[in-house]
């Protein structure tokens, strides 16, 4: 008896000092993975071509890699995928900026292109002179966004995200607004202060407790993606405060947060999944992803609920390049192997299987684009819709610190409304932050 | 201690811990040589092997202590971006000077400090009451000491994310707790104090156990018939604990004062994971942004390496005057603690 206790205590010792242990090791093993260079040769006379990518890009799940590896027997493909790209793009930075460990491909996002275009040109190769590649395939705006001044394309554009309006159909029933894609475009063509009003009229006759937009950043991001010049002029110099069309972008957020027509969430948390879940707002900006987005997070009786209109005015959210270093180990087989993941025809696979919206403009006529279809918004041609959106898109001036910029005005600022600030209050704490980030 | 020289071992002369050996006169030169050879190789092995053994700790000292400490204090005088970390630009001291007029980091070193009171001070009492408890007989004894150390052994990131749900404005269970009460839903990311309270929960969470298991084995070691005699002069619990085990903690209480206050001035993954938008500016209005979280703001966001680095020596030496205070302080009480001693 006695020694069984013994033997239980030492049992229960030994557990608790084996799941501490545990715990511990877990605590430490943050390997991210990105570290692993790139390894040529797997002994039988093999190349194997190393892609670092972040979130889902999708080209393995869409089988691009098998059938590049069938294409070409002496090709292996293998990816290393760090889950967010806050998490990935300040390693390919310092991996840049010290030449090392980095993959034969690096993907990056279209927030970091313009820093990486500024800074880091010198390090990745020239893909406009890869033979097949072709200027005229992609759009205009996402081949600007890639190259130098000095006409150097150092990234070949994999997806876009053209913007239009997500809304749900039976709550703009019940507020008495149109339902029909056309009707509903109409309400606020060519105007984003009319989508504001169209909200005023939705939320007269709301469902309860719902808003008409889900929140004051989805808005404010939309406004600002259509503009051609927001924060940087042409010429590189940051004119965020003075240029009128970000004011009044900002004003114009900070009046529908002021009248509760948006949500007071901030995007892509818990708390904002949570409202799409649970219906509480009747639109948002979205580009073909976000519809990904959503089914993910509705609850099974939303399907076919939503439709997609066009928005006031085109813009961009989102989209990534992919780029080859000039250190890499096999620089000629990356370089063939980009310019191949990225052609239309493949561009259109990933379309079809991931919903990532082609950046080739030659794909746009193509069956996965024009006949494609969405489980959320029921018969909408969705594919033609945003394909309309793409070509519409100006070209826009991005700059180095957009993120920064566009994070402070969002964070710092037009949230800041919804929690009973005006508006002159939220910009001054908006700009006070921003001018404090951008102060080197 | 000093040495007591009368007792202690010489220090090693020549030959060091080899046995000692007879003279070598009458045997072969060249057996006298080999044996001198032997003789010199000793006392190189003496002299240097120390040192040898030590060395790992000071060349990786080295590495990742002195050198990225003297790094980062050639960076503070320059303007340096990390997106070109070899391209500096001399500005002497003015990363330091423009501190003095930058209102982020006066809030974040006032955020760092009213944080840090909300979250040591309970922290540390609960310790003690729970250490108390614990010294207590009890059944299962080492599954609750086990218990108490397991938030410490979750990492932040895990702990951080669930108590982002728990403290959720709109979904959280804490609002619906207290709308079940009557209560008024309270904006815990969005409002000053509410904001610094739950990151301060967060740490309170995860700490207490530690501390609490630092008293307890503090506790155990009091002589039980200072407990007895207590009791025989007919003091009651609370006055035992008042009046021996509180005295007798002193010098662990001290300990984990410093501990828990140079912990306090670096508190860093609580309020990163607490702030919804997964971005470093400590809320809105940078309501709960700490010093640590301003340095990684902007360092590894804004990426301005010159500046960050400015901040970190700056901390630094906030650190050490910390450090001076805390010594000055458990000084002074230690030499109060003697004077009392019967």
């Amino acid at each position: 008896m006695r020694a069984r206790i013994r033997t239980a205590r030492k049992a229960m010792v030994v557990a608790a000092v084996a799941s501490l242990g545990a715990g511990l090791l877990a605590g430490c093993a943050d390997d991210g993975g990105s570290d692993g260079s790139g390894s040529s040769g797997d002994g039988k006379g093999k190349t194997t071509i190393t892609l670092g990518l972040f979130g889902t890009m999708g080209f393995k799940e869409a089988g691009l890699y098998a059938e590049y590896e069938k294409l070409n027997p002496k090709i292996k493909i293998a990816e290393n995928v760090v889950e967010r790209n806050e998490n990935y793009y300040p390693a390919l930075l310092n991996h840049l900026t010290t030449n090392s460990g980095l993959q034969d491909v690096q993907a990056v996002e279209v927030g970091n292109i313009a820093e990486i275009v500024n800074t880091q040109a010198a390090k990745l190769e020239d893909l406009s002179k890869i033979s097949g590649v072709s200027k005229s395939n992609w759009l205009e705006w996402k081949w600007q966004q890639a190259t130098t001044k000095d006409g150097q394309t150092i990234g070949l554009g994999t997806d876009v995200g053209p913007m239009a309006i997500c809304y749900r159909t039976d709550m703009f029933k019940q507020a008495g607004l149109p339902t029909d894609p056309a009707e509903v475009a109409k309400l606020w063509a060519g105007d984003w202060s009319k989508l504001v009003a169209t909200g005023e009229r939705y939320q007269k006759k709301a469902p309860q407790g719902t808003t008409f937009m889900d929140s004051p950043g989805g808005l404010l991001n939309a406004i600002l993606s259509s503009e051609e010049e927001k924060f940087y002029d042409s010429s590189g110099k940051v004119i965020y405060k003075s240029n009128p069309a970000v004011k009044n972008a900002f004003d114009l957020t900070a009046e529908a947060a002021e009248k509760k027509l948006l949500g007071a969430q901030t995007q892509f948390q818990p708390a904002w999944d949570q409202t799409i879940a649970n219906n509480k707002f009747a639109a948002m900006a979205c580009p073909p992803w976000m519809l990904g987005y959503i089914k993910g997070k509705s609850q099974p009786d939303a399907k076919g609920k939503w439709n997609v209109a066009v928005a006031p005015k085109s813009g961009n959210w989102g989209g990534s390049f992919l780029s080859v270093p000039k250190s890499g180990k096999n620089v000629e087989e990356a370089k063939k192997l980009v310019a191949w993941l990225t052609a239309p025809e493949q561009q259109a696979k990933l379309f079809k299987v991931q919903g990532s919206f082609p950046s080739a403009q030659a794909a746009y006529d193509s069956p996965e684009v024009t006949g494609a279809k969405n489980d959320m918004t029921a018969d909408a041609p969705i594919g033609k819709i945003f394909s309309e959106a793409a070509k519409q898109i100006p070209v826009q001036v991005i700059g180095p610190k957009d993120q920064i910029i566009q994070q402070g005005l969002t964070d710092n600022g037009v949230i800041l409304v919804t929690k009973g600030k005006s508006a002159e209050e939220a910009w001054k704490t908006a700009t006070k932050t921003i001018d404090n980030n951008l102060d080197q | 201690m000093a040495t007591r020289h009368d007792t202690a071992a010489p220090p090693a002369k020549e030959g060091g811990a080899a046995p000692g050996r007879p003279p070598a006169a009458g045997l072969p030169e060249k057996e006298q040589r080999r044996r001198a050879r032997l003789s010199r190789r000793w006392q190189r092995d003496v002299r240097w092997s120390p040192y040898a053994f030590v060395s790992p700790f000071f060349l990786l000292f080295l590495a990742f202590g002195l050198f990225p400490l003297i790094y980062t204090g050639w960076a503070s005088l320059h303007q340096v971006e990390l997106t070109a970390p070899t391209d500096m630009d001399w500005v002497g001291l003015r990363n330091y000077t423009r501190i003095f007029d930058d209102d982020f980091f006066w809030n974040a070193a006032k955020n760092t400090l009213t944080i840090g009171i909300i979250s040591t001070v309970p922290q540390l009492l609960m310790a003690m009451g729970i250490a108390h408890i614990l010294n207590y007989k009890l059944r299962a004894s080492t599954f609750y000491r086990v218990a108490m150390l397991a938030p410490y052994a979750t990492s932040i990131a895990a702990a951080s994310l669930v108590f982002v749900l728990l403290f959720g404005r709109d979904y959280g269970m804490i609002n619906w707790a207290l709308d079940f009460i009557g209560i008024d839903p309270v904006d815990w990311q969005g409002d000053k104090w509410p904001s610094q309270i739950a990151v301060s929960s967060i740490i309170i969470w995860r700490w207490t156990g530690y501390n609490a298991l630092i008293y307890l084995a503090a506790m155990q070691a009091i002589p039980q018939d200072l407990y007895e005699s207590a009791a025989l002069d007919g003091a009651n619990r609370w006055q035992q604990f008042f009046h021996v085990t509180l005295p007798s903690l002193r010098p662990t209480i001290l300990f984990t004062v410093v501990v828990s206050t140079i912990g306090a001035s670096q508190v860093f993954g609580e309020p990163l994971l607490f702030d919804a938008n997964k971005g470093a500016s400590g809320g809105a209005e940078h309501q709960f942004q700490t010093l640590g979280l301003y340095l990684y703001e902007q360092g590894w966001v804004n990426q301005h390496l010159g500046r960050a680095s400015a901040i970190a020596w700056t901390m630094f030496l906030i650190l050490i005057v910390i450090g001076i205070v805390n010594f000055v302080i458990s000084r002074r009480l230690r030499a109060s603690s003697e004077e009392f001693r019967p």
